[in-house]
């Protein structure tokens, strides 16, 4: 089984660059302000999409994220409709790209086997579920591979040498490994320590890893670029979408553009950074 | 549904956390070491005799167990019905059957080394009882608390800075119990490498429903021994309240295979069943959240709903994966109590027995009112009562004065 993600890394790899991964809230300010924005991530030089399924109490995520969650569930945001918005953002891209990003709950209340055959359909290449580990891997990351969908775990600082192969055997697609032991968009990576931990997470997998939490700003997203496969920025990505709200929480004419600028500028970052050495 | 009984109700967990579908670990993977640690250091220590003489000390001296089962004569009387039993925790040092929990947890973290203890607290008995022993082992304390809940509970909030913690009242979603887990979850994970996170109910992910239910055990057990004294037999039933479910699953845990004691659970139905309640069972359904799975109250999306009830200790969406099970499997009955309900039996037990319950056994007392005067004299029914109510004075005085609503 050969996914979007695979196809796009074996691609970049190719060209000697590092993978910029965007991530948004599904649907937040609204569906067709959010549908508009991920269909500008490409343009922008977005190279992986990663889009949140809200949920009302994401346990893992920063004021920034559970906020994007809430507009997008006040103004009646679903996972239905998240699987909505993938199909619409298909309808012009076949290639980038598309990962739901979130908590299980939502999923099991959908239902586990009919979500994935719909989010197949509609053209969702892999997952990310925050609060399902290795320990809970029969509830989704085996269905899910047999569906043909990546299953993308997080590894963390706390994840040490023993526990590694646990958390890498069913992982496909890319690793993400999240940079700092906290919520999202809390404090800055460093990026010596993510250095490290990527190639001690190469010693255990030849899967592509990138790197989030804690990426900011093209600066940051360069380094982070040059130790890692890919780096992820999703909360300063929100702030911008927020930043061009106005007083109600509804998007302006200013939104789309606010987020596609601060991609463009953070995947220039990314480009201009050397390979690290495989 | 169709569950085969089990031989004993009393042998979950199994090795991975689960009630029957209930439980589980459904946390980040930054927190599953630490869980897996956790796990690791109760089992040594419930295999170490030191461990627990050491607890034994501190809850006979420092807590004041054993707790009193007392014959409540005029209730009894007054509802015509089954002998009256209260387990008397609300005698323990802070107020409540949290100090329980909370010595076990707090004297398992001292084991694991660390030296900063984080708890999230509805109606404030359980950071009440966190700032405690924090104080008392000298560990720092953060307790986090729904900006409602520090609202309505302003005594609890005083006496935990009195006492040394830092409550931080918690603004995001409905700003309620839920909330104040899901911070206090954001800063374990931030802070994994020194914090011990100190549960308060049998919730959140295997090993706490466990380990909670143990050190909240003693509750029934001393209840079984002190019935056979007064009584010379088992009682014949039992109630008590249910947010989390820890003061419940603390009586009912010992008695689940004594085949004669009727059990039950009280939910709080707020409103009204129809209205804003938190009665996960009673209006819930089987769901994610918290680390566990469990009976929660949501939307048709698997978007947690905002619970109410007049009490900040049951205000809460969900409630602890075994109650779930035992749900299931039939051996409680769930039941629940309005918030009115629970206001006439607040004033019932202080007008009767000289006793102010606070408002979550209230609950308790709401439905031992309907049991009671249905059972023949000689029933034996036990009702635990969880905490007392000097917290409750001020919000339950301005209601009675019409103040609030």
């Amino acid at each position: 089984m050969t996914t979007r993600i695979d196809t796009r890394f074996a691609e970049l790899k190719k060209a000697g660059r590092s993978a910029f991964v965007t991530y948004v809230m599904a649907g937040d300010p609204d569906l067709t302000t959010s549908l508009n924005i991920v269909k500008a991530l490409p343009k922008a030089g977005a190279d992986v999409i990663e889009l949140g399924i809200p949920f009302t109490d994401p346990m893992a995520d920063g004021p920034s994220i559970q906020a994007a969650g809430l507009r997008a569930l006040k103004n009646g945001m679903t996972l239905k409709k998240t699987l909505e918005l993938v199909r619409g953002f298909r309808e012009d891209d076949n290639v980038t790209p598309l990962v739901l990003m979130g908590y299980y709950n939502p999923i099991y209340i959908y239902g586990v086997d009919k979500f994935l055959a719909d989010a197949k359909t509609a053209g969702v290449d892999g997952l990310i579920i925050v609060d399902l580990p290795p320990e809970e891997d029969d509830e989704l990351c085996i269905p899910a591979l047999k569906a043909g969908l990546n299953f993308i775990r997080l590894a963390t600082p706390t994840t040490d040498d023993k526990r590694l192969p646990a958390v890498l055997a069913n992982t496909s697609g890319f690793v993400y490994y999240v940079s700092i032991a906290g919520i999202t968009g809390a404090a800055a990576a460093d990026a010596n320590a993510v250095g490290e931990a990527v190639a001690r997470i190469k010693r255990h997998t030849k899967l592509p890893i990138c790197v989030g939490f804690g990426i900011r700003t093209p600066q940051a997203a360069r380094a982070i670029a040059e130790k890692a496969d890919g780096s992820v920025v999703g909360t300063a990505l929100v702030d911008a979408l927020k930043n061009s709200l106005d007083a109600e929480g509804r998007a302006t004419a200013k939104t789309v553009n606010a987020v596609a600028e601060l991609t463009a500028s953070l995947a220039q970052g990314v480009k201009g950074a050397r390979q690290a050495a495989e | 549904m169709n569950i085969a009984k089990p031989n004993s109700y009393r042998s979950g967990p199994d090795e991975r956390g689960h009630f029957g579908i209930f439980g589980g670990r459904f946390v980040a993977e930054t927190l599953m070491p630490l869980i897996l640690d956790l796990e690791k250091a109760y089992t040594a220590a419930k295999a170490d005799p030191a461990f627990q003489a050491e607890m034994n000390g501190y809850l006979k001296n420092y807590v004041g167990r054993p707790s009193p089962l007392y014959f409540a004569e005029r209730l009894t009387e007054h509802l015509g019905g089954a002998k009256i039993y209260l387990k008397r925790e609300e005698l323990n040092h802070t107020g409540s059957h949290k100090v329980n929990n909370v010595l076990g947890q707090i004297m398992l973290a001292r084991r694991m080394g660390k030296k900063r203890i984080i708890a999230e607290t509805g109606a404030g008995q359980h950071g009440v009882a966190t700032a405690t022993l924090c104080a008392r082992f000298g560990l720092e304390c953060v307790v986090y608390m729904g900006a409602v809940d520090v609202e309505r509970q302003q005594p609890n909030v005083i006496r935990m800075e009195m006492l040394g913690a830092k409550v931080n009242p918690v603004q995001s979603g409905t700003r309620t119990l839920k909330d104040a887990m899901n911070e206090a979850l954001r800063d374990w994970v931030t802070n994994v490498h020194n914090t011990f996170y100190c549960i308060g109910t049998v919730a959140g992910p295997h090993p706490y429903p466990t380990l909670v239910r143990d050190f909240q055990s003693i509750i029934g057990n001393e209840t079984k021994v002190q019935m056979q004294e007064v009584e010379g037999r088992l009682p014949d039933s039992l109630v008590a309240c249910i947010g989390g479910g820890s003061n419940a699953m603390g009586l009912f845990h010992p008695f689940l295979d004594d085949s004669t004691v009727e059990i039950f659970g009280v939910e709080a139905a707020g409103h009204g069943l129809t209205q804003l309640h938190a009665a996960s069972i009673a209006g819930g359904r089987p769901g994610v959240l918290h680390g566990n799975r469990t009976y929660l109250l949501m939307d048709a999306d698997g978007q947690i709903q905002d619970a109410h009830s007049i009490s900040a200790g049951l205000d809460y969406p969900g409630i602890g994966p075994e109650h779930s099970w035992l749900h299931e499997i039939g051996r409680v009955n769930y039941l629940s109590a309005t918030d009115d309900e629970a206001l006439a039996a607040f004033q019932l037990l202080s007008r009767l027995e000289g006793i102010i319950p606070a408002l979550e056994p209230a609950h308790a007392i709401a439905k031992v009112m309907e049991l009671a005067p249905k059972r023949p004299k000689d029933h034996l029914m036990v009702v635990n009562l969880s905490g007392r109510g000097d917290k409750d004075v001020p919000q339950v005085g301005d209601i009675l004065r019409g103040k609030t609503k």
